[in-house]
C-alpha cells in the first residue's frame, strides 16, 4: 500500500546503469507507536460521560409564608422528615383534634420509603406504567409522553409530599429523597424547613 | 534422506494497516473529547435516576465540599473578565489588565476577593495545592457568594445554575447555599449527580 516497488524482480537480468534505486518502503512501526501513544493520552484525559443533573426549583422566598404551607389538604399530605443515619421517618395529614399523626421511621431501600410511596401513589403510578407501555408500543414523541405524564402526575387525588431535613442529615439524603419522588412518579413536592413541631415528634418516637 | 526446505520467510510486518487503525482511533478521540476539567477540590456526587444531561454552555457551576468550602466557575472567558471586574468594583479591588487575563483561564476558585490577587499572581501549579482551597464565604454576615452569583447573572442572563456537592456534605450547608440563591431570586438551579439505574419492576 505505503510502498511504491520501484525494483522489478529479477533485476540481475537487465541491469540497467545509472543511479541506484533505493527502496521506498518505510518502517512504520514508531509511526505505530506514537499514534498508540497519543490515543491513550487522549483516553485518559477525557470524560466521555456528561454529568448528570436534576432539575429543582423551589418556590421564592417572599411568596412562600405560613399560611400557604399549611393550605395543602391534610388528607394529601405526607410529610417526610430526613433525620440524621439516613434515618428517614414520615407521617401523613398533620395534628388533628389534639392527636399527633403517626410516625413511622424507615430507610432509602426499595422496601422501606418506596413501597410506602408506591402504595400511596398507586394510581398514577398505573397510569404511568401503562403510558410507558404505549410508548414502547406505538413511538409517542419524547414532548407528548412528558406532557402527558406530567398531566397524570398532577392527578388531583395524588399524595403531596413535604421534605422536611434535619441539621443532621446529609446531602445524600436529600438527593435520594428528590429521586424517590421521580421513581415514584410525585408530582407535587416541596422542601421545606424543619418546624419545632416535627423535631418533637421525632424526639417522642426515639424514646 | 532429502530434508524439505522451508523457505525462510521475513518476520518484518507491514505496519501500514495498523498505523492506519491508530490514527482513525486518534482523530476520532481528538474530534469527541472534551478535556475533563481540572477541580480544586474532589467532590464525590451522590448517584441518582435522572437522565438529564448538564448544558455545556451558559453554566455557572457551585462547588460545595464536604467541610462546607464553596467553589464558584462559570464559562466564557470574557465573561470572567467581566465578572471579576464587576466584582473588584463592588470590593473596591484594582484589578490589572494581566490579572483580570489570569482569572479568565480558571475553571474554579475558592478564595476569598480579598486575597484574589494573590491568588492570581500564583504560578497556575501553586493554586492547586490544598492551603489555596479556602473557599468562597458564603455566611450571613460576609456573604461573598452571593455577590458572584448575583454579578454573574447580570454578566450572562442566560447563565444557569449548577451545584455539585458531596454526598455527605451536612445539609446546614447545603441549605444555606439554596437560601443565599432563593434570597437573589434564582429558584431554578440543576444538581449534579452520577447516573444510578433506574429500578425496573414497582408494582407487584
Amino acid at each position: 500500500m505505503a510502498e511504491v516497488n520501484t525494483e522489478s524482480k529479477g533485476g540481475k537480468k537487465g541491469k540497467k546503469k545509472g543511479a541506484k534505486k533505493v527502496s521506498t518502503r518505510i518502517d512504520f512501526t514508531p509511526m505505530v507507536d506514537l499514534g498508540f501513544l497519543l490515543i491513550t493520552f487522549f483516553m485518559l484525559t477525557t470524560t466521555m460521560i456528561k454529568p448528570q443533573t436534576m432539575e429543582i426549583a423551589m418556590p421564592s422566598k417572599d411568596k412562600v409564608t405560613e399560611e400557604e404551607q399549611t393550605k395543602v389538604k391534610a388528607s394529601r399530605a405526607i410529610t417526610i422528615i430526613l433525620g440524621k443515619d439516613n434515618k428517614v421517618f414520615y407521617y401523613e395529614g398533620t395534628r388533628e383534634n389534639d392527636v399527633d399523626p403517626i410516625v413511622e421511621k424507615t430507610d432509602f431501600s426499595a422496601k422501606g420509603l418506596r413501597k410506602f410511596l408506591i402504595e400511596k401513589n398507586y394510581d398514577v403510578m398505573i397510569k404511568v406504567e401503562d403510558l410507558n407501555k404505549e410508548k414502547l408500543q406505538k413511538q409517542i414523541p419524547d414532548e407528548e409522553f412528558e406532557k402527558r405524564k406530567n398531566e397524570l402526575m398532577a392527578d388531583k387525588k395524588a399524595p403531596i409530599v413535604i421534605i422536611k431535613a434535619t441539621d443532621e442529615a446529609s446531602y445524600k439524603n436529600l438527593i435520594d429523597v428528590l429521586d424517590e419522588m421521580a421513581i415514584c412518579n410525585i408530582g407535587r413536592y416541596a422542601i421545606v424547613d424543619i418546624t419545632d413541631y416535627d423535631r418533637e415528634l421525632i424526639a417522642n418516637l426515639n424514646i | 534422506m532429502a530434508k524439505v526446505k522451508l523457505p525462510r520467510k521475513s518476520t518484518a510486518i507491514d505496519m501500514t494497516a495498523m498505523c492506519d487503525v491508530a490514527f482513525l482511533l486518534l482523530t476520532f478521540f481528538m474530534l469527541t473529547s472534551n478535556f475533563t476539567q481540572k477541580e480544586p477540590v474532589i467532590v464525590n456526587t451522590p448517584s441518582s435516576i435522572s437522565e438529564i444531561k448538564i448544558p455545556e454552555t451558559n453554566i455557572m457551576t457551585v462547588l460545595v465540599e464536604k467541610s462546607g468550602k464553596v467553589f464558584f466557575g462559570i464559562d466564557g472567558q470574557d465573561k470572567r473578565i467581566e465578572l471579576l471586574k464587576k466584582m473588584g468594583d463592588a470590593y473596591s479591588i484594582q484589578f490589572s489588565d494581566n490579572e483580570l487575563k489570569e482569572f479568565s483561564l480558571i475553571n474554579r476558585f475558592g478564595v476569598p476577593i480579598e486575597q484574589m490577587q494573590a491568588f492570581l499572581s500564583l504560578k497556575s501549579l501553586d493554586r492547586d495545592r490544598q492551603e489555596n482551597a479556602i473557599g468562597i464565604p458564603c455566611d450571613s454576615t460576609n456573604n461573598q457568594f452571593k455577590n458572584w452569583v448575583r454579578f454573574a447573572r447580570i454578566v450572562n442572563p442566560q447563565i444557569r445554575i449548577a451545584i455539585k456537592a458531596d454526598g455527605i456534605t451536612p445539609y446546614p450547608i447545603i441549605k444555606n447555599v439554596m437560601n443565599t440563591l432563593q434570597d437573589l431570586d434564582e429558584n431554578r438551579y440543576n444538581l449534579i449527580t452520577s447516573l444510578e439505574q433506574n429500578p425496573e419492576k414497582l408494582i407487584y
